[in-house]
């Protein structure tokens, strides 16, 4: 009868405890450190400012997400489409938006007052219409939404096209073989199974846009970065204000890679439950 | 175990019609001129070399594929198109969905839905096609699955099952829309050996309860025991067509026998 015993890792263990101290110095010189400031930074982590500029940052990458996946889908639909004026339309729209700067189209969405003075619902070429002054219309945050809405749903097009291209074609022919429509083979088959695969990158582009979303302070809106270089622009605290928004992100980020871990696991439960 | 149908086909109903049918791709005629007759209750094998368009012809049938030429017929019905006059209007996408759930069809490779367990599988065209109650819709799936003997595999999901038990679930997938027919495209050519008697047992079992089944094999002891007819294809035509003994016994053709002599 034998005993098994496994292999140690005492590689890996020694790794550990040379990290671990190494950690531990590195954390141990900073919060030493005065020139950190951290009571400057305990200060202002709850500052009003510092909260609603959070809250603004939070909630622009919800909404520009939300209408990211929404366009991406329709355009990722579109863009594998037989019907040719449909997957033209959808890749001239991922065509355009990827290929220039997200801040430049903010700016743009942000002038269109200038470019276009009076925004008309009407038809063509006669009288009948209402048309209001584009000001109006679009204030700094529907520009903020806007161009990073729609810059985001031409990345998002592609990853959700390359979710559904990994899908087994004999999928949808099975599905269709029983009597579903393309539509429904679509909803019901085909984009569940995409979402292994489209979910990483798109919790990848959600990370990205929590900071991405910075890029408004351009137009005017006080996201979380933009509020700290507010207030260290009056009192010159720089450091502790610029580590105040990095800990706020940092606590972002990691409660949406959570979310994102979860989310995998309900969509992967196919391929390890066992009964 | 050999189930008898009438001795002249034509004594039951005509199922399934294809007259004249003609298809391309592109410059390439993978149908041309198919005239055959399958009738209610009957059994049918298509075999012949690959390429020969065995697969295209039942995808035809349910308008998976256009065809070019010709018509096709299930149980009286004009499949893909409205006839108005001498023109033949194609269905819109609707019309054509109904049509194809009465025509069921396995495929080689399973194609079962992944993301869903073998019970899920089954009820999923029952109630998001036809809108089957989903209770009535889970009874009728246990059922068919304790028909093809896998009463004990209903919460697995595909990647957990067999080759063999994979394509029982199609099977009964495929059963749970009450079909009309059932469209075999090599339903044994994916599993090993041993695998393959447990799904042509349930075939079998299909063939003596009357089932219309178009079936494209490579299993020859099959084609002998259990269909009523053979249909012998070499590109894009039906070369011949006859009980089994006759076309695998006594072709009538030089090609055929010469195909036979490498397959058997
Ligand atoms: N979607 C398609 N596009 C172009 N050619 C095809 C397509 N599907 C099948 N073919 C061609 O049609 C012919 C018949 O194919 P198929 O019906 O699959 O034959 P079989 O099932 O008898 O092996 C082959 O030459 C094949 O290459
Ligand atoms: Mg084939």
């Amino acid at each position: 009868m034998l005993t098994y015993v496994p292999a140690r890792a005492w590689g890996t263990r020694v790794a550990a405890v040379l990290l671990s101290l190494a950690v531990v110095y590195f954390l141990v010189s900073i919060a030493g450190n005065s020139n950190f400031g951290w009571s400057t930074v305990g200060e202002y982590l709850f500052d009003a400012r510092i909260l609603s500029g959070l809250y603004l940052t939070l909630w622009l990458t919800l909404v520009t997400m939300a209408i990211g996946v929404v366009l991406g889908t329709v355009f990722a639909v579109m863009a594998m489409s037989r019907n040719v004026v449909i997957s033209t339309v959808a890749n001239a729209y991922i065509w355009f938006f990827r290929g220039t700067p997200v801040l430049v189209q903010l700016i743009f969405w942000y002038n269109l007052g200038a470019l276009f003075p009076e925004l008309s619902i009407g038809i063509p070429f006669t009288s009948w219409g209402v048309s209001v002054p584009t000001n109006t219309l679009i204030s700094p945050i529907t520009a903020a939404v806007l161009g990073l809405g729609l810059n985001e749903g031409a990345y998002m097009s592609e990853i959700i096209r390359s979710g559904l291209l990994a899908v087994d074609p004999g999928q949808r022919q099975a599905a269709t073989s029983l009597g579903m429509t393309a539509r429904k083979a679509l909803w019901r088959i085909v984009l569940p199974q995409a979402m292994p695969v489209i979910i990483p990158p798109t919790g990848n582009q959600t990370i990205g846009m929590l900071k991405t979303s910075s890029l408004v302070s351009v137009i005017s809106l006080s996201d979380l970065l933009y509020s700290a270089q507010t207030i260290y622009s009056r009192n010159f605290q720089t450091i502790p204000l610029l580590i105040v928004a990095c800990l706020w992100y940092l606590l972002a980020t990691t409660i949406l890679s959570w979310l994102q871990s979860r989310i995998e696991r309900h969509f992967a439960r196919s391929r390890n439950v066992s009964t | 175990m050999m189930h008898s149908l009438p001795e002249t086909t034509a004594m039951r109903a005509p199922m399934i019609v294809f007259d004249r049918v003609s298809k391309n791709f592109g410059d390439l005629s993978v149908l041309r001129d198919i005239n055959l007759t399958v009738a209610a209750g009957e059994v049918i094998s298509l075999i012949g070399p690959s390429g020969s368009g065995k697969s295209t012809l039942l995808r035809c049938v349910n308008h998976l594929e256009r065809i070019e030429r010709g018509s096709i017929t299930v149980d009286g019905e004009l499949i893909g198109y409205r006839r108005v006059g001498n023109l033949a209007h194609e269905l819109p996408e609707k019309l054509i969905a109904r049509q194809r759930a009465r025509i069921a069809m396995v495929f080689q490779n399973f194609n079962l839905f992944g993301h869903k367990t073998a019970l899920e599988n089954v009820m999923e065209a029952p109630v998001h096609v036809l809108g089957i109650p989903r209770r009535e819709a889970e009874a009728q799936a246990v059922k068919l699955l304790t028909r093809v003997g896998l009463s004990d595999k209903m919460n697995n999901y595909p990647r957990m099952l067999s080759g063999g038990q994979q394509q029982r679930v199609a099977i009964a997938r495929a059963l749970a829309m009450k079909p009309k027919v059932i469209l075999f495209d090599e339903p044994t050519s994916a599993l090993d050996p041993e695998l393959v008697g447990e799904v042509l047992d349930v075939m079998r079992d299909l063939a003596s309860d009357g089932m219309t089944m178009m079936v494209v094999t490579h299993e020859m002891s099959f084609a002998r025991e259990v269909c009523h007819r053979i249909a012998f294809m070499e590109a894009g035509r039906i070369v011949e067509c006859g009980k089994p003994a006759e076309v695998l016994d006594s072709p009538a053709f030089e090609r055929t026998r010469a195909f036979l002599s490498r397959v058997q």
